[in-house]
């Protein structure tokens, strides 16, 4: 199991708040005491760099703060909420009810979830955290009680299972899965009765900082922070043994040895890769000794284009990271180093700043386990891309490889033959063009996150004008890699609300190609500045120089470009104009 | 258990938990007289002792204390056993 944080250090770490941190307005509602989880919310979010402004309502008010829209949650504000009914004050209504209103018990419970949610979302447009229930069993009807819609636990389970439907159709309702987390550690530690019958508060000591970690989780994953990437070790981390001594035939996998943990394992990461994250390899080997496993031994789940960047050579495994991040362009607190060896990890680690690499147990039967209460792969929403990611980095090493052969940077963008599909927010790109918000660090001019129901709410009002680019050339299709969201602020000025692009088509002259439509779509429309703002973040210094190179001209600590004087920069890309496209633009061909 | 020994480890338990070094216990201490004992860190004092001694209170018992002197009397008690 791995090492959570204590409440009492959490306690420490709470007070360790820093001005720097991005500042959060979260607000608490539950029908039972907080306070600890709030202090040990802060706690994390400390951990995380993130600094909480919390909002702890009374206890026992959740209704009342929600439905009375004049109560002090409204004045409040908040970007989050936690909504945390407890199922042993729910074990109480239940046993008040008669036995109709018993099998109706779930229902209803669903119903109220629903119109909480429903009245926060469109009265202050904030996400919604919910806490399942844990598992209580009132033993009133022994195991019959999985028997019949009258038992207690058959309406607890209802409600743990309608509610992952109900967050599968609202958009920012979120569920925190603390009913696992009391399965993790077992009932005798997650409450303490005792404690409960003095304080009125259900969560032990022992279960507050797993839920906090979980649901600072969630949180952070909302403002941007997710892995996209592991990269392995192979010997005794993909399979027993060392493969450049005992040979492939000895390897342990498939059912040679403990080779069913590796199986496993591998299995395990295979369903990782498919659901977006990227893998690599970094191993000390002979290139082809190691390749050569996955190419010829029978029982490999993972095979060698399941990995992005394959790299086994006898270099030290720092450098070598830094050559994987290098290639893949993504930041190392984005990436996680999985190996047995605890030197090549502290090497790794004390290299490399923000890279995350978990103290792996010794036993590899115990890595999966150890790697799941980790939760390390928290994500707040799905889109095409993501199964077909890997197939997206290998097109660019083969791009890689064809820009050497070029001494000539231009005549190597004109032989990728880039062709870019311009369009506005539709229903087909909106859960794309979310994640691209939530996932673009350095190429983001702004750094606002926008969801999907920020990004639907944009796109049908007129006030904004949305354009997606997506980047195609002879390797194969990017996908929509670039969003530009512009505001109108006067009849004369656009204003840059947002412009992120994906780092994977950086110095494609995709900026040029994307500011032409922009300009082109002013003057069509008879405006005549478009103005950009720069905020610095820590990972966007990429583009602090953006606007400048684009010929805009600093004004009022923002950025001003003549719509009149703009001279049509020179791009290798061709435009497709897309029907929807007709909305803003006078057609023309090209 | 010896009873002084026992204020002594107590003293060390509110510290840490408590986050203050200065705090001396005897019979007599209540929460008044500390600063950071709150009717929340009472809590996460009283789950440190039962991990420290490996001991469970009773729910009464958490209520009815009236100073450390009659907390420390319930610890040798249970200890005793």
């Amino acid at each position: 199991m791995i090492v959570i944080p204590t409440y009492s250090e959490l306690k420490k770490n709470a007070k360790l708040d820093n001005e720097e941190y991005k500042r959060i307005k979260v607000a608490i509602l539950g029908d039972t005491s907080t306070q600890f989880l709030t202090i040990a919310l802060k706690g994390f979010a400390n951990q995380y760099k993130l600094s909480l402004d919390i909002f702890e309502a009374d206890f026992n008010q959740i209704d009342r703060q929600v439905f009375d829209k004049s109560s002090d949650l409204y004045a409040f504000a908040p970007q989050i909420i936690i909504l945390f009914h407890a199922a042993e004050k729910m074990l109480l209504r239940f046993y008040k009810n008669d036995v109709e209103e018993k099998t109706r018990f779930g229902a209803n419970h669903i119903q109220l979830v629903a119109n909480l949610y429903d009245t926060l979302s469109s009265n202050i447009g904030c996400k919604v955290i919910y806490y399942n229930l844990c598992e209580i069993n009132n033993s009133i009807l022994g195991n019959y009680a999985n028997k019949t819609t009258a038992s207690f636990i058959y309406q607890l389970r209802k409600i743990n299972f309608e509610l992952m439907n109900l967050a599968e159709a609202k958009q920012d309702l979120f569920i925190c899965d603390i009913c696992a987390l009391q399965a993790q550690i077992g009932r005798s530690v997650s409450f303490a009765q005792s404690i409960y019958i003095n304080t009125d508060m259900v969560l032990s000591l022992d279960l507050v900082p797993l839920i906090a970690k979980n649901t600072m989780d969630i949180i952070a994953c909302m403002y941007g922070r997710m892995i996209k990437c592991i990269v392995l070790d192979l010997d005794n981390t993909l399979w027993g043994g060392v493969i450049g001594d005992d040979g492939i035939e000895n390897i342990q996998i498939g059912n040679l040895g403990i080779g069913k943990a590796f199986t496993e394992f591998q299995y395990w990461l295979k369903n990782l890769k498919e659901r977006g994250i990227l893998l690599a390899v970094c191993s000390k080997n002979t290139e082809a000794v190691a390749k050569g496993a996955f190419k010829e031994h029978p029982d490999m789940v993972l095979q060698l284009e399941d990995f992005c960047v394959f790299v086994a050579n006898w270099e030290n495994k720092s450098d070598n990271m830094r050559y994987i991040q290098s290639v893949l362009n993504i930041g190392f607190d984005s990436m996680v180093f999985l190996d047995d060896n605890p030197f090549e990890r502290n090497m790794v680690r004390e290299n490399i700043k923000d890279i995350l690499v978990p103290e792996l147990p010794e036993d590899p039967a115990l890595y999966i386990d150890y790697l799941c209460t980790m939760n390390l792969f928290e994500v707040t929403g799905l889109s095409i891309e993501d199964t077909q990611r890997t197939a997206l980095y290998q097109e660019d090493a083969q791009r890689a490889i064809l820009q050497r052969s070029f001494t000539n940077e231009l005549s190597y963008l004109a032989s990728l033959e880039m062709v870019s599909e311009v369009d506005v927010f539709n229903s087909f790109n909106i859960p794309r063009v979310a994640q691209l918000s939530q996932r673009s660090n350095q190429f983001n001019l702004r750094t606002v996150r926008y969801s999907e129901s920020d990004i639907v709410r944009m796109a049908a009002n007129s006030t904004y004008v949305t354009f997606t680019y997506t980047l195609q050339d002879k390797f194969g299709d990017n996908g929509l890699i670039c969003v530009v969201i512009m505001r109108k602020e006067s009849e004369q000025q656009l204003f840059i609300d947002s412009w992120f692009m994906s780092c994977r088509v950086l110095k494609r002259s995709m900026e040029q190609f994307t500011l032409n439509t922009l300009v082109k779509y002013a003057m069509q429309n008879g405006y005549t500045q478009i103005i950009g703002e720069y905020i610095p973040t820590a990972k966007n210094d990429l583009v602090k120089d953006h606007y400048a190179q684009l010929g805009f001209t600093a004004h009022d600590n923002k950025w001003l470009l003549l719509v009149n004087d703009y001279e049509e920069k020179k791009t290798y890309i061709k435009s497709k104009i897309k029907i929807y496209e007709q909305r803003y633009f006078t057609a023309t061909t090209e | 258990m010896n009873k002084d020994i026992l204020l002594q480890q107590l003293s060390d338990l509110f510290r840490d938990v408590l986050d203050n070094n200065t705090i001396v216990l005897d019979d007599k201490t209540t929460a008044k007289d500390v600063d950071e004992w709150d009717s929340l860190s009472h809590i996460q004092l009283v789950v440190a002792i039962e991990k420290k001694f490996k001991i469970k209170f009773s729910s009464a018992e958490i209520q009815n204390w009236q100073n450390v002197g009659q907390m420390a009397e319930s610890i040798i008690k249970k200890l005793a056993i």
